[in-house]
């Protein structure tokens, strides 16, 4: 089946994975948000004690799509995986710090004889919902505004000089670090960290059955949503407008193009359309929760949000674009051409792709039989295995 | 190149990968092994419906929960290190590798993490059945997991089933099939695998003594040292035949590596296998001296062992670094030249392409394509050793050897003990006698932590042993790191040190004391 398909179509299949993936990924950090929100949330112990158990139940799908998401680009398009990682060293290792200190927390947190203190596993778990989002978003939207590095094969047989062999190196001194001094770049970084509390926000109205909570969620909704909406729309404003990296089908030489971003919404309108459409679903999630009390906001903002960074992924890599594009040598720029797996290896992980709709369906079957009501306080009484 | 090189970033990544994997190990091997002793006991839960077995079964998942915690802590780091710290192999191979990795992700990960929310939230809301597939499907689900990072592990030490793509510079999979089932990736399973089991058994059994030591929760213990020794006895066998396979797969592909197991410098026929030997300190491969203070021999096993034939002849440290042509084995000189001219063609070729020098490209691109005779002969003579052509001197070749050596036979040593123990274990549980052996009973005790040292040994021998290679035979260890400062690597080295160890601190003390609130109310579970 995946064999007669043409070697870029496979590597469009996989982009396409990439992004779904992004999108779930970014949904997910919904568990990151609400870690933030723990203190403003929760007034009492037992308030804090229903969030964090809240959160606890689904920390590891974030955790797990994460984790996949970083295994399936490696398998995918390997190119990006040693030159975004091995160059961009602090940024991905202080996401990871944040990644390694949430795993424990929940289980730590409120064991008896925890050696840390229980206050010290819930500053993990805000330092993991502010750093993981924040660091996540920044990295992302390097794909547009493009990272300090080289890749040159020729450096692998290069023997005799004194230096390692390395394809890819990065150009300046920061590791990734300066990534920051673009504020286009944190702008998205905040407009996730901000977006993850709102969806947190909103799982939370979704998930647990209590009336203080449920009460300052909404007001934080509406906190929340202001500096959302003020970092997306720069980011998203600024990105219709600045100068794209493009690549020439036919000589497959990048070069720079203006409006490039908005060319790709406009060349390819299904992409337009699917970008309206997921922000307006985010948007349509708030404002039901703020304006009918309503609590299954998070299914209608969780779906835009897939949607909508679904779509930014998607302008990021088609209609002849560098995703991972290189601000030190242009022709570095790694395309979902020039950086993938080779067929042989997209079409063996295509089969395995497969597998997917049949991990949903038993994901949703596991959590509908064993989560089909809100924590209330009772449970938190009766539960022997809490956070 | 290694003589000028700065080599400090290459350590500290070497440094950085062995501590996040040491302390990864700590947590993996009770995990997968637990998994099913805790499945085993619910299912005599659910078969005879005695309420004692759900107390039991609840007290241990409620261990491997805070053990599950911080092996997932320590596993990320791991995975996301193949790019941070060994970018150059991400892409050399990346083809290959980054496959097992995804399908980990996609097949097990997602298993366990799901079914582990049925198996903590679930007694009272699914049905028993249910729940017992549930904590079945965890266990198989982190066992799934250890299946595809052991095949991807395999493969570096015996790369099969790709071809190299001189256009890309990188190694491409060409069949997926033979990466999955090479005889290296599935002994490595299975060994390491059952090696989890056995450690979780002694686990058990060593927290249960302790309860009989204290004297309390006895029929606890005792029925928990039953499950745990039976499963123990029948996977400490397994690991013993597994360890064998595994063994003859080094001696055919990493023939370095078991000269080192065995500190044997100078090869032989029908040698014989050092069952106890204490090194010569200081020695290398070079200066003539006895490898051995003091050794105890069993007469013709290593070839016994390795080659199914105890005449066999079996080569030395020595007889790799400098070739021994009466058995056909070429010095590490040659294969250091014979490295270079491959990598030299690579040059050539891309320097030819890029120059737009295409008939030269085309002649050259002949050297890599295994269906013309000058390539089968280019890649069978030269591009076998494409990775020695980065390595200048023979002594580059030779692994660590007293620390393979001792790794090696304390693990294979403490194998043999397990399996007796167990034995003993069980003789004296089914007697009723087991209250009254203190010896035993402090036996058990002492053993648990013996477990951890010769589950860590052995991957000592499999990643010490096996150096300088990263991929046998086709990228050295230095080829592969990422160009980062090393005050980067040294910065989180340090970190990672810090955070690992104070989170084992609290693992240590949060299962302690769990273990002494205990089964009663099935800590809080």
């Amino acid at each position: 089946m995946f064999e007669n398909l043409s070697y870029l179509v496979l590597q469009q299949y996989w982009w396409i994975i990439i992004s779904l993936l992004a999108g779930l990924l970014v949904f997910l950090m919904f568990v990151q948000g609400g870690q933030t929100l723990i203190y403003t949330l929760g007034k009492t112990e037992l308030q804090r004690k229903m969030i964090v158990n809240s959160l606890g139940r689904k920390w590891e799908f974030t955790f797990t799509t994460l984790v996949t998401f970083g295994g399936a680009f490696f398998a995918s398009f390997p190119l990006f995986y040693s030159t975004s990682f091995g160059g961009a060293y602090w940024v991905w290792m202080a996401i990871l710090f944040s990644f390694v200190i949430q795993a424990v927390a929940y289980e730590f947190r409120s064991k008896p004889n925890n050696f840390l203190g229980q206050k010290t596993y819930e500053i993990f778990l805000f330092l993991n919902g502010a750093l993981g989002t924040i660091l996540v978003g920044t990295a992302v939207a390097t794909f547009f505004t493009g990272a300090e590095f080289k890749v040159d094969t020729m450096n692998l047989v290069d023997i005799t000089s004194n230096k390692l062999p390395v394809i890819s190196t990065w150009e300046g001194p920061a590791n990734g670090l300066e990534a920051v001094l673009n504020f286009q770049n944190v702008a998205l970084g905040l407009a996730v960290f901000f977006l993850a509390r709102i969806l947190g926000i909103l799982y939370f109205m979704n998930n647990i059955n209590e009336k203080e909570i449920f009460a300052r969620s909404k007001k934080q909704l509406l906190i929340n949503t202001i500096p959302f909406l003020v970092f997306f729309l720069f980011f998203v404003g600024r990105l219709l407008f600045i100068d794209g990296f493009a690549v020439n089908p036919e000589t497959k030489e990048i070069f720079m193009e203006s409006n490039k971003y908005l060319n790709n919404l406009l060349q390819m309108p299904i992409a337009l359309i699917l970008f309206l459409v997921g922000v307006v679903l985010v948007l349509f999630g708030i404002l039901k929760s703020i304006v009918k009390d309503s609590s299954n906001g998070i299914w209608f903002a969780g779906l835009g949000t897939v949607i909508t960074v679904f779509t930014l992924f998607i302008i990021a890599g088609f209609n002849n674009t560098a995703y991972y594009p290189s601000s030190a040598d242009l022709q570095s720029s790694l395309t979902i051409e020039n950086s993938s797996s080779s067929f042989y290896t997209l079409t063996a992980m295509s089969y395995v792709s497969l597998l997917v709709p049949f991990v949903i369906a038993y994901i949703f079957y596991a959590w509908k039989s064993i989560n089909n009501k809100k924590i209330d306080t009772k449970e938190m009484e009766e539960e022997h295995h809490l956070y | 190149m290694l003589e000028s090189l700065d080599l400090s970033t290459v350590d500290w990544s070497r440094g950085q990968f062995a501590l996040t994997a040491i302390y990864h190990w700590i947590f993996v091997p009770l995990t997968l092994g637990l998994a099913f002793i805790i499945a085993i006991m619910e299912t005599i839960y659910v078969k005879t419906g005695n309420p004692e077995w759900k107390k039991i079964t609840k007290f241990w998942m409620t261990l491997f929960g805070i053990n599950f915690a911080i092996g997932v802590a320590t596993g990320i780091i791991l995975e996301f290190e193949f790019g941070t710290n060994w970018s150059n192999y991400s892409w050399f191979v990346g083809d290959i590798f980054g496959a097992p990795l995804a399908i980990e992700g996609i097949m097990a990960f997602f298993m366990e993490s799901t079914f582990i929310a049925v198996m903590f939230f679930g007694w009272n809301k699914v049905s028993k059945g249910f729940h017992l597939t549930s904590t079945w499907l965890v266990a198989i689900g982190s066992n799934l997991s250890a299946l595809w990072i052991l095949v991807a592990n395999g493969w570096m030490q015996s790369p099969v089933g790709m071809r190299f793509n001189p256009d890309t510079a990188r190694n491409e999979m060409v069949n997926f099939w033979d990466v999955l089932f090479s005889p290296v990736a599935v002994n490595k399973f299975l060994h390491t695998i059952t090696s989890g089991y056995v450690l979780a058994s002694l686990f058990v059994i060593g927290v249960s003594a302790w309860y009989l030591l204290k004297k309390r929760e006895t029929v606890f213990a005792k029925k928990s040292m039953i499950i745990a020794a039976t499963f123990g006895l029948l996977s400490a066998l397994f690991v013993a035949s597994t360890g064998d396979g595994s063994a003859y797969e080094v001696t055919q592909k990493q023939p370095m590596k078991l000269s080192a197991m065995e500190g044997l410098y100078e090869g032989k026929t029908a040698a014989g296998l050092v069952a106890f030997g204490v090194l010569t300190p200081g020695k290398t491969y070079d200066d003539g001296k006895d490898p051995f203070i003091f050794k105890i021999e069993i007469p013709k096993m290593l070839s016994m062992l390795g080659y199914r034939n105890a005449a066999a002849f079996v080569p030395g440290v020595n007889d790799l670094a400098n070739g021994n042509p009466q058995y056909g084995l070429l010095s590490a000189n040659e294969k250091i030249e014979r490295g270079k001219i491959a990598i030299n063609t690579l040059r050539e070729y891309k320097e030819a392409k890029k120059t737009k020098d295409t008939i030269k490209a085309r002649e050259l691109a002949l050297n890599f394509d295994e269906n013309t005779v000058q390539g089968k002969a280019f890649l069978a003579d030269y591009f076998k050793y494409f990775g020695y052509g980065y390595l200048n001197n023979p002594k580059d070749i030779i692994p660590n050897v007293p620390l393979t050596f001792y790794s090696f036979h304390i693990m294979v040593g403490l194998g043999f003990y397990f399996i007796i123990f167990f034995v003993l274990i069980l003789f004296f549980v089914y007697k009723h006698d087991f209250e009254n052996k203190k010896w035993l009973i402090w036996l058990s005790i002492i053993t648990m932590p013996l477990a951890y040292i010769a589950s860590e040994a052995g991957w000592i021998v499999a990643e010490m042993g096996r150096q300088p290679w990263v991929i046998q035979d086709l990228m050295p260890t230095v080829a592969a790191a990422s160009q980062i400062d090393s005050s980067a690597v040294i910065i989180t080295f340090i970190l990672f040190a810090v955070i690992f160890t104070a989170l084992l601190i609290a693992e240590i003390k949060i299962m302690t004391t769990q273990i002494k609130i205990g089964p009663k109310d099935g800590g809080t579970n």
